[in-house]
């Protein structure tokens, strides 16, 4: 069985498992990192993202064995190292403005506005209603009224 | 209710109640509310029968005889604990509960934790999450638990601090004596436990009184979602509980024959157990990534199913065959007739969270965890499957990553059982995403009929005629209806469950002279379900267009024309809050529209006024494998909920409950084709999105003076759905007839039905951003 080493969070991680197996089972069943969702399986619901080196990306549709042992995956759960505090920004804004409801999509639209915020950033620019509106994550409790007011405060935080 | 009236001092009567300290080693108390029931009422002709008792009367006196067997616990460390015999699914129910114990015991909320109790068949009707009644039914009961607890730390701390307990007082967890002295809840909580379980008798604050009830408050699993370590029923370990999925049929509700090429599949990499089960081929591996691509190399001889050849034009016609005929009020001549049908397709209830259950099945015992709204009906259904008796399967009861009335049904635990029986190991078995709107759970497809006569500026009667594939009702709902016959009022004791609910939910609050609602349901071959506020939002969206006509055609503005008609005070209230908050009546571009609607249920009323853009440029947006369509470009709700617990909570459920209407009206729905339905992820199935939602959403909770709290959970969703489809007929000159108004095109390539389930992307580093 082929070994897979890859950053996770932070620091390096081997798991014996074929090329082939998407990494969100990696991450699920059988490093037990759970807070990626599965939603669909098939990058539409977007319930899983994650960020790969800094950017968005959904391990339910990426092999393990494209990975190398250079790539940094961070999930919900490393997001806050990556600013060295106990929450990252965009969580507090989160918390703030009370967006989760059953709360399974909610690692996912994170990591999603984190990534949209650092990208738009990058093109020199801030988020505008426009930007909101690509956003492909589904909030099944349809909180996403809630979801546009968090990431303008979270953007203005980070 | 079991009271008395007592007078205060101050002359002002007030309730007592009934419960018990019961026995043990700390503080246990317990509210009885058992004896003497509300009486039936009889329906005077010109009320609807829901007016005067409602499901939400039903359901809280079906709860009120076991009232006592929940209990709160005070322990040494001076918390509070309760376990909540409903679910939270992320109505919020957890946090609201806390607040309610947390002001009748006078202890920080942070210091009261609740939970979510599993299954317990001595509760018989007092586990049932549905019909957004949670609050509705446990806030009397709760806050008496928590007052005898309370007056329990009062009778300890008096003996301890040696003054009687009028002269102490309480906050924030600490009893006070006049001379200063204290001692909290921690330290009194073994002194005020009972040897023995004993009655007593207390009173509740005032509601002048309340310092928490009715201020926002997060939610109180809120850094556990966003920091991802809220777990779900798939994220719970349970040795040797490996991944587990179904190779499902490619008609609904086929069946499997066998596999074909069984050692192929167990040869595959990580595979370890296949089994044959009643819904299809189950197979459990390493990862999920592995069950799917067993799936799909699964060579499987199906049965047919139980509506091949079937379409959405053949289903509708069986509708129209079984539709009743109007029983025309006697009208003037020179009345005006008004008749108008409408046609709601099949739509998917099904949560974020998939069908989803860890079950550990032994040969004399199983254990389940699962998101269960009524598990005690959960734990019988499982032991049957099995062949066991109920006692020996325990049914864990997980918090749920969304419901919308998905969870009544016990579908997956049901189905992990068996499938655990039959591979004697322990699953997590997971639908497919594609699974759900092919074989999970869907609201029915309804005609509605609305005929209305008019003379000189008045409306005569208005008479609505639902028709339905059948509701499933078999969660427990029906049985309580059963048990409660005798309560119901006059004239509903004939009629089957459907029918019974229906009539118990629907209230048109408008002055139209005779007014008759009725439901009458044909086919029963379709899993369905009370998909979120069940039969409101079709009911609305068909009675407010025809008000909107109405209207129309006797020369009125549509929001003069409602609160001319308008008979309720607390439907005016929301309206005029609506219509002054988002300025109805302002001129607005050609193409698009503003559309205002109302609804009256769950012990509350509420109002929705949306602004729509349906111009082409707008319609014609392009968003990849999406559906945009007609834009709500702002959305003002009103909502007089009762008593509200906490608004915040309150507003969030107003929130969902528009984004369920919006997706009603304009984008989401399955269709009927060959025996199948074609949806199978969320690309083809519409839910609202991003690119669908107003960028202006504001929500008004309007002031009660009731001491009552209305239902929140679904109460949302009728009159969004409403105002959307008023506002798209007004935008656009035509009344649409059928909804999603997009049903007539597909909007997507149909993924193919053998294998069931699409094939694992491989491009995911391409899509990075």
């Amino acid at each position: 069985m082929p070994r897979q080493t890859f950053l996770l969070n932070g620091k390096p991680v081997t798991v014996d498992v074929h090329d082939d197996v998407r990494v969100l089972w990696v991450l699920r069943d059988l490093l037990g990192v759970t807070g990626p969702k599965y939603g669909c399986g098939i990058n539409v619901c977007k319930a899983c993202t994650s960020h790969i080196n800094g950017k968005a990306f959904n391990p339910c549709s990426v092999r393990v064995g494209d990975l190398t042992s250079d790539d940094e995956v961070t999930t919900i759960e490393g997001l806050a190292d990556t600013v060295a505090e106990d929450l990252h920004p965009m969580q507090q804004a989160w918390l703030d403005r009370d967006v989760a409801q059953c709360g399974y999509c909610q690692p996912g639209q994170i990591m999603a506005a984190v990534a949209l915020v650092r990208k738009v950033r990058r093109e020199g620019r801030s988020v505008t209603e426009a930007d909101l509106d690509t956003i492909r994550n589904i909030c099944r409790c349809g909180t996403y009224s809630r979801i546009r007011e968090a990431i303008a405060q979270g953007a203005a935080a980070m | 209710m079991t009271h008395d009236l007592d007078t205060t001092p101050a002359g002002i009567a007030r309730r007592s109640f009934l419960g018990y300290v019961i026995g043990g080693t700390t503080l246990v108390a317990a509210a009885d509310l058992a004896v003497g029931a509300s009486p039936a009422v009889a329906v005077p002709g010109v009320r609807q029968p829901a007016e005067l008792y409602d499901l939400e009367d039903l359901q809280t006196d079906a709860a009120l005889p076991t009232s006592q067997l929940i209990t709160v616990r005070i322990d040494v460390d001076g918390t509070a604990s309760f376990e909540l015999p409903r679910m939270e699914v992320g109505q919020g129910i957890t946090t609201s509960t806390a607040i309610i114990l947390a002001e009748e015991l006078d202890l920080p909320v942070e210091k009261v934790r609740v939970t979510l109790a599993p299954a317990r068949p001595e509760l018989v009707f007092n586990q049932l999450t549905g019909g957004s009644n949670t609050t509705v039914s446990t806030y009397t009961p709760i806050r008496v638990a928590a007052a005898i607890a309370r007056g329990a730390l009062l009778d300890a701390a008096a003996v301890e601090l040696g003054y009687a307990v009028t002269r102490l007082r309480t906050y924030e967890g600490v009893v006070e004596a006049p001379d200063g002295r204290t001692l909290t809840y921690g330290e009194l909580a073994q002194k005020a436990a009972s040897a023995d379980t004993k009655q007593v008798q207390v009173q509740l604050k005032d509601r002048s009184e309340f310092t928490r009830i009715g201020q926002p408050r997060n939610r109180d699993d809120a850094i556990l979602a966003v920091t991802g370590r809220k777990k779900f029923a798939m994220d719970l370990h349970v040795p040797g509980a490996l991944p587990t999925m179904v190779c499902r049929p490619p008609t609904l509700n086929g069946s499997p024959k066998r596999l074909r090429n069984k050692a192929q599949i167990l040869a595959m990499p990580g595979v370890e157990d296949v089994a044959k089960v009643d819904t299809g081929i189950a197979v459990r591996a390493q990862t999920f990534g592995q069950c799917i691509d067993a799936i799909r190399a699964m060579d499987v001889a199906w049965a047919p199913g139980s509506v091949e050849g079937e379409s959405d034009q053949t289903i509708l016609a069986r509708l129209k065959g079984a539709e009743l005929p109007m029983a025309v009020p006697k009208v003037p001549v020179l009345a005006d007739q008004l008749d108008v049908r409408f046609e709601f397709m099949f739509r998917s209830s099904a949560a974020l969270e998939p069908n989803c259950a860890v079950a550990d099945v032994r040969a004399d015992s199983a254990e389940i965890w699962a998101g269960l709204k009524v598990p005690i009906l959960a734990q019988e259904n499982i032991a049957q499957a099995l062949g066991m008796s109920p006692d020996r399967v325990k049914v864990n009861v997980i918090t749920g990553g969304g419901s919308f009335g998905h969870k009544l049904f016990s579908d997956a635990a049901i189905e992990a059982a068996k499938i655990s029986q039959a591979m004697g190991k322990a699953v997590r078995l997971m639908w497919h995403r594609a699974d759900e709107p092919r074989q999970g759970r869907l609201h029915p497809m309804v005609t509605s009929r609305i005929r209305a006569t008019t003379l000189a500026g008045q409306v005569l009667s208005f008479e609505q005629r639902n028709t339905s594939v059948v509701t499933d009702f078999s969660h427990g709902l029906g049985e309580i209806i059963t048990s409660m016959a005798d309560e119901l009022p006059t004239g509903l004791g004939g009629l089957g469950f459907s029918e019974t609910i229906f009539e118990l939910t629907q209230v048109l609050p408008y002055d139209f002279g005779v007014v008759t609602q009725l439901l009458n349901e044909t086919d029963a071959r379709f899993n369905t379900g009370s998909m979120r506020n069940i039969y409101s939002p079709d009911t609305r969206v068909a009675a407010e267009l025809v008000v909107d006509m109405l209207a129309k055609r006797l020369g009125k503005d549509p929001l003069e024309f409602r609160l001319e008609f308008c008979r309720s005070d607390r439907v005016r209230a929301v309206l005029e809050k609506v219509a002054e908050e988002g300025d109805w009546g302002r001129t607005m571009p050609p193409g698009t529209a503003q559309g205002i609607a109302i609804h009256e249920e769950y012990k509350g009323a509420t109002a929705c006024l949306v602004e729509i853009d349906c111009r082409p440029e707008t319609v014609g947006r392009k968003v990849r494998d999406a559906v945009t369509g007609p834009r709500v470009t702002k959305a003002v709700f009103a909502v007089d909920a009762g008593l509200v617990i906490n608004p915040r909570g309150l507003e969030a459920q107003m929130m969902g409950g528009f984004s369920d209407g919006l997706a009603l009206t304009l984008t989401s729905s399955v269709h009927l084709r060959d025996g199948h339905f074609l949806e199978a992820s969320w690309d083809n199935y519409f839910y609202t999105r991003q690119w669908n939602i107003p960028p202006e959403f504001e929500c008004h909770i309007l002031p009660s003076d009731s001491d009552q709290p209305g239902g929140a959970g679904e109460a949302g969703v009728a009159a969004s759905a409403a105002s959307v489809a008023c506002a798209y007929a007004r935008a656009t000159g035509a009344v649409p007839t059928r909804f999603p108004i997009n049903h007539g095109r597909l909007s997507f390539p149909v993924k193919p039905f053998v294998p069931p389930v699409p094939p694992s992307p491989t491009n995911g580093l391409k899509l990075t951003y």
